[in-house]
C-alpha cells in the first residue's frame, strides 16, 4: 500500500505557519470582496511574521466589521459600534503602545456615520493600519448608497445616486495620514504588497479597497461591481515589496523605480508605469486623484508615504511600556504629593 | 471728596439692632471679566483663616464677559456651608442689576454701592454705605487698563473695616491668590487700604453684622470638587485622560493636566506614565476610554448633561461588553443646552439607565470634596472589579465653588485591578472563557490585548454573544447572559460606598438625599427640631445601586423625604423602581430646580408643608 505524506508545513520567521493567522469561517456572501482582503491580511501579516498576539483588530458596524473575526483568530479583536472604531483603537493603543494596531471599516462606517472620528484619526497619524472595504454601498441593511458611491452609480432597484462621493484616500492625504493608498480586492499581488509595506509602517496607513458587494452592488450601472473595476481600474505604479528580514538585492534602472525605506528596514519598490509620480508630495497625489476621477478611472495604487511626521504616540513622550500595566509604584504618587497640594489649599 | 451721607437712622435700620457675629451672607454683584473673582476669594479666604467656616458660591452666566454675575460668601459659626436664601451684607457693583439686588434685600440688611448709582433713595431699611470707587482707584492705578481689574479690591478694603476682617489676614490672602506675583500684590493690597482708609473716615457702622476670630478652620482646607475629583484620579493611578471641555466640568480634567505633568513625569527622561487627549467630540472621548479601558489601563473621561447624552451609544456597549470605564458627570441645568453655568440633579435617572436596551450602571454621589477625592479612586476600583462604566455625580456646585474641607487623608488600600488573567495564570488554568461566571458574582475574567498566551485572544463585541464572547442570537444564550449582567448589578449594590445613616430619637420621619443637597439638609434637620420640635432621621445616599441599609431606613420610619435638585424627583422615582413597593409607598419628593443651590429653608418650608405643621 502506498503512503503519501502530508507536504513539509511552511513555517513563517518565527516558525508558526499560514493557519496561525486563519480565523473563524465567513459568514459573509460567498464572492464577497471582504473575504479576498481577509485573506490577504492573513498572508501578510504570516509573511511579515507578526506574532498574533500583539495583534489588536477593531472594527466598526457593517459587513466589513464583521470581517476581522475571520482572520486572525488567536487576536484580540473589537467590533465597536457604527463608526466609532477610530476612538476605540486609538484608546487600546495609547494604554497599550507596543500593539499592533488594523482596523477594518467600511465605506458607510467611514464615509457617512464615522466621518468625524475618521477625520480626527487621519489628523492623529495614529499607527494604525485603517482599511476600508469599500463597496458604495450598505450591504447588511441591504443595499442603500453609502458616500463613496459615484455620481451616476445605479441601485438594482433603478436609484441613480445624485451626490458627489467622498474620496477617501484625498480626504485622508489632506488630513495628515502617512501612508495613503487604494486598492481592488481582486488585485492579489497589489492589495499583498501594500498590507505589508502597512504592517512596516509606522503612521496611519489608509487603504480604500475597492470590494465589491455580490449581492446589492454588482450589477451592470454600478461604479463599484467588479466588471466596471476591471474595466476602469488605473494603476499608479507597480508595487512590489522586500521584508526587512530578506536579503535582497533589487536591481533595477535608474529613473524607472522609487524605492521607499520603510522605519522597520523594509522597502517598498515603486515601478514606473508610463508617468513620473512622486509619493512624497500631496499636491501630486491630490492632483491624480482628482484627473483621474474626472475621466472615471479607478486609480489604485500608493498615493502618499511620508516617513518622517511623527506618529501620535510619540508626540505623547508615554514610557516605553504599556500604561495598562505599569505597577502601582509608577502610578499612585506618594504620600508627600498629596502633603504638598493639600499644603497649597491651605 | 465725597462723604456719604447715612440716610438711615436707629430703628429705621432693623427691629433687631443686636451683634451678629460670624453669620451673615454676604453678595457680591458685579459684571463677569471684571476681576471681580480674585477681590472675593481673598475675602473668602481671609474669613477662613480668621478661623470662621466659610464657604463661596458664584452664580455666574455662560459668557465671557459683560454679563452680571453674582459672588456669594457665606460665613456660619455653626459650620453650615450651604446657600443660604437671604443675603446680608450686598456689594452692588453692577449698575444693570443693583435696583433688583437692593430689592432682593432682607430688612435690616447692608448696602455697599458703586456712589454713581444712588441705590440709597431705594429703601429706608436697609444700611446703605456710598463708595466713590473710581475717584479712590485713579491714584493707586494710573493704568487704565488695570483700572478695571484693581477697582474691584476696594470693597475688600471697605467690607474688612465695616466687618472686622483683619487686614493682616487680607493681605496673607492677597499674597496666595497672587503667588509670586509680587506687583499685583502690592498694587491690589494698595487698593484694599484705600478701601479700607476711605471706610474708616467717612463711613459709620450702620448695621450688625460683624466678622471676629474664632477658631473652627484649623488644619482645613479650601478646595473646589473637580479640584478634588482631580486629585483622587491621581492617586487612583489614572494612566488614560480623555475629555471634550464643557461646563462645569472642564476645571476637573485642566487641574488633573497640571497634576498629571507636575507628579507623573520623569524628571530625568520626560516620559509620561499617563496620556491625555482632547478628543473632537463626547463620543469619541469616552469611546477612547472604553478603548483604553478594554486594554488595561485606568481610563476616565469627564463631562456635563450634553457630553452625558452624547456617550449614551458607548456607556451601553461598556456595558454590555463590559468594559470598565470612569465618567465624572459635572450636572448642570437641562433640558439640552439648558443654563450650562447653573447646578441641578438632573441627570440621575437617565444616567441610571444611560443608552437604549436592559441596562444599568453604578452611580456614586459625592457630596463634599473629600468625596469628590475618595469617590474618584472608589469608581477606578469599582469600574475594574465590575467591569462596567461607573459614573460619579457631582455637579456644578460642587465641582466649581470653593468648599471648606478637612484635608484627604491618603489611600490606604492598594489599587484593585479586578479579574485579570495574565498569561502565566491562562497556562496554569489550561484557558478562560470570557463571560462565564465562575465565581458566582456574575463577573468573568478577562484578559488584556497584549497577553502572550495563545488563549488569550477573544473578540469583544457590542452585539448578542456567548461565554466564549462568540457571536450568538440564540434566545437561551441572550437571555443567560443578560441574567448575569443583573446578577453582577446585584455584586455591585455590596460594593458600592454605603450610606450614611444618623437616626433622630423618636424621629417618625426620615429624610434621604444626596451630593451636594446634604449641605442644605443638615441645616434643614437643625431647623425642624428648634424651630418645629420635628425630630427627622437622615440617610445620606452615596451610591445606586442602593444598599439594603436604605430600606432598612426606610423600613423604620413612617413618612420619608426625599431632597433632590431636580423637578421630577428623579431619585424618588429611581427608589420606587428599585425593589420594594411597599416601602415606596412612604416616599414623598422634595425638589428645587431653579438652578441655584438647594437651602435649607426652602426644604424645612417644604417638609413642613407636607407634615402639615404650618
Amino acid at each position: 500500500m502506498a503512503t503519501t505524506l502530508p507536504p513539509p508545513r511552511k513555517l513563517n520567521r518565527i516558525g508558526l505557519d499560514q493557519a496561525a493567522y486563519k480565523g473563524n469561517k465567513t459568514t459573509l456572501c460567498a464572492g464577497c470582496g471582504h473575504n479576498a482582503i481577509s485573506e490577504r491580511i492573513i498572508e501578510a501579516f504570516y509573511e511579515m511574521g507578526v506574532e498574533p498576539y500583539r495583534v489588536a483588530k477593531m472594527s466598526g458596524i457593517g459587513c466589513s466589521s464583521k470581517s476581522p473575526a475571520y482572520f486572525l483568530k488567536s487576536s484580540h479583536g473589537f467590533n465597536a459600534v457604527h463608526g466609532r472604531m477610530p476612538s476605540v483603537a486609538t484608546g487600546a493603543l495609547v494604554a497599550n503602545r507596543t500593539l499592533i494596531m488594523i482596523g477594518v471599516s467600511g465605506d458607510g462606517d467611514t464615509a457617512s456615520i464615522g466621518i468625524g472620528q475618521f477625520v480626527h484619526l487621519m489628523r492623529r497619524n495614529l499607527p494604525i493600519i485603517y482599511i476600508i472595504e469599500d463597496n458604495g454601498c450598505y450591504g447588511l441593511t441591504k443595499g442603500q448608497f453609502s458616500a463613496t458611491a459615484d455620481v451616476g452609480s445605479k441601485l438594482k432597484t433603478g436609484v441613480v445616486n445624485e451626490l458627489p462621493s467622498i474620496d477617501t484616500c484625498a480626504l485622508a492625504i489632506e488630513l495628515g495620514a502617512t501612508f495613503v493608498a487604494r486598492s481592488f480586492s481582486g488585485d492579489k499581488k497589489q492589495l499583498l504588497a501594500l498590507l505589508q509595506a502597512a504592517i512596516a509602517h509606522r503612521g496611519t496607513v489608509m487603504l480604500d479597497v475597492i470590494s465589491p458587494c455580490v449581492t446589492f452592488n454588482d450589477h451592470d450601472g454600478s461604479t463599484k461591481s467588479y466588471s466596471y473595476v476591471r474595466e476602469h481600474e488605473e494603476i499608479l505604479e507597480d508595487v512590489s515589496f522586500v521584508p526587512f528580514f530578506e536579503d535582497i538585492t533589487v536591481d533595477y534602472d535608474p529613473g524607472t523605480t522609487t524605492d521607499i525605506a520603510l522605519h522597520d528596514g523594509s522597502h517598498l519598490l515603486l515601478k514606473k508605469l508610463g508617468v513620473d509620480y512622486d509619493p512624497t508630495s500631496k499636491a501630486e497625489a491630490l492632483r491624480v486623484l482628482t484627473e483621474s476621477h474626472e475621466k472615471g478611472e479607478v486609480l489604485t495604487g500608493l498615493f502618499y508615504v511620508d516617513t518622517r511626521r511623527p506618529h501620535f504616540i510619540d508626540l505623547l513622550h508615554l514610557v516605553d511600556e504599556p500604561l495598562a500595566t505599569l505597577p502601582e509604584s509608577r502610578v499612585r504618587p506618594p504620600q508627600s504629593v498629596l502633603d504638598e497640594v493639600m499644603e497649597e489649599h491651605r | 471728596m465725597a462723604t456719604t451721607q447715612l440716610v438711615v437712622t436707629e430703628g429705621q435700620v432693623s427691629p433687631d439692632q443686636r451683634r451678629v457675629v460670624n453669620d451673615l451672607s454676604i453678595q457680591v454683584a458685579t459684571v463677569n471679566g471684571s476681576g471681580s473673582q480674585s477681590s472675593n476669594l481673598v475675602l473668602l479666604r481671609a474669613i477662613f483663616q480668621m478661623g470662621v467656616p466659610v464657604s463661596g458660591k458664584n452664580l455666574f452666566p455662560s459668557n465671557i464677559a459683560g454679563l452680571p454675575t453674582w459672588f456669594t460668601i457665606r460665613a456660619s459659626k455653626y459650620g453650615y456651608v450651604g446657600r443660604r436664601k437671604e443675603i446680608d451684607f450686598l456689594v452692588a457693583m453692577n449698575p444693570e442689576t443693583a435696583e433688583e439686588d437692593v430689592a432682593s434685600l432682607e430688612p435690616g440688611a447692608a448696602c455697599v454701592y458703586d456712589e454713581k448709582l444712588d441705590l440709597r433713595r431705594l429703601r429706608r431699611d436697609v444700611a446703605f454705605y456710598a463708595v466713590p470707587f473710581d475717584k479712590l482707584v485713579a491714584p493707586i492705578c494710573p493704568d487704565p487698563r488695570l483700572r478695571k481689574l484693581v477697582r474691584n479690591m476696594i470693597y475688600v478694603g471697605v467690607l474688612a473695616k465695616l466687618l472686622g476682617i483683619e487686614m493682616e489676614e487680607i493681605e496673607r490672602a492677597l499674597r496666595r491668590q497672587f503667588k509670586r506675583k509680587v506687583k499685583a500684590v502690592d498694587l491690589n493690597f494698595k487698593a484694599v487700604a484705600a478701601g479700607y482708609e476711605f471706610a474708616d473716615q467717612n463711613l459709620e457702622k450702620a448695621d450688625r453684622f460683624y466678622i471676629e476670630r474664632m477658631n473652627a478652620t484649623a488644619g482645613k482646607v479650601l478646595i473646589e470638587g473637580n479640584t478634588a475629583a482631580a486629585l483622587g484620579c491621581l492617586f487612583a493611578g489614572v494612566t488614560v485622560v480623555t475629555w471634550y471641555p464643557i461646563t462645569p466640568s472642564s476645571s476637573l480634567c485642566e487641574t488633573l493636566i497640571e497634576y498629571l505633568k507636575r507628579y507623573r513625569t520623569d524628571p530625568q527622561t520626560g516620559q509620561a506614565t499617563f496620556a491625555v487627549i482632547q478628543a473632537e467630540d463626547e463620543m469619541a472621548a469616552l469611546g477612547m476610554a472604553i478603548g483604553a479601558g478594554w486594554a488595561g489601563a485606568r481610563a476616565m473621561t469627564s463631562t456635563s448633561g450634553p457630553g452625558i447624552s452624547l456617550m449614551s451609544e458607548f456607556v451601553g456597549l461598556g456595558y454590555y461588553a463590559e468594559i470598565p470605564a470612569v465618567i465624572f458627570d459635572i450636572q448642570r441645568v437641562g433640558p439640552s443646552t439648558g443654563l450650562p453655568t447653573r447646578t441641578a440633579q438632573g441627570d440621575v435617572l437617565s444616567n441610571a439607565f444611560l443608552s437604549h436596551g436592559d441596562t444599568q450602571h453604578p452611580l456614586l454621589f459625592p457630596s463634599s470634596p473629600e468625596e469628590c477625592y475618595t469617590m474618584a479612586m472608589e469608581a477606578f476600583d469599582l469600574a475594574e472589579e465590575l467591569q462596567t462604566p461607573v459614573l460619579v455625580m457631582s455637579d456644578l456646585d460642587l465641582g466649581m465653588n470653593t468648599w471648606m474641607s478637612d484635608r484627604f487623608a491618603y489611600p490606604s488600600r492598594p489599587l484593585r485591578r479586578g479579574k485579570v488573567l495574565s498569561a502565566e495564570e491562562l497556562e496554569r488554568r489550561g484557558g478562560f472563557l470570557r463571560y462565564r461566571d465562575v465565581d458566582g458574582d456574575g463577573i468573568g475574567y478577562r484578559t488584556l490585548p497584549g497577553t502572550n498566551h495563545p488563549a488569550a485572544g477573544y473578540f469583544t463585541r457590542g452585539s448578542g454573544h456567548d461565554e466564549r464572547a462568540i457571536y450568538s442570537e440564540r434566545p437561551d444564550v441572550y437571555v443567560q447572559n443578560v441574567d448575569r449582567l443583573a446578577r453582577k448589578f446585584e455584586t455591585a449594590r455590596k460594593k458600592v460606598p454605603a450610606p450614611v445613616v444618623e437616626e433622630a430619637e423618636g424621629a417618625e420621619i426620615g429624610i434621604i438625599a444626596y451630593g451636594t443637597t446634604h449641605w442644605a439638609v443638615v441645616e434643614c434637620l437643625d431647623q425642624l427640631r428648634q424651630e418645629y420640635h420635628l425630630p427627622a432621621s437622615y440617610c445620606r445616599l452615596r451610591a445606586y445601586p442602593f444598599a439594603d441599609a436604605v430600606w432598612d431606613f426606610v423600613a423604620r420610619h413612617q413618612r420619608l423625604y426625599v431632597v433632590e435638585q431636580n423637578r421630577d424627583g428623579q431619585l424618588c422615582s429611581l427608589l420606587k423602581l428599585d425593589r420594594r413597593l411597599a416601602d415606596a409607598a412612604k416616599l414623598r419628593s422634595v425638589r428645587h430646580y431653579n438652578g441655584l443651590p438647594v437651602d435649607a429653608r426652602s426644604i424645612t418650608d417644604a417638609i413642613v408643608a407636607q407634615e402639615g405643621l404650618n
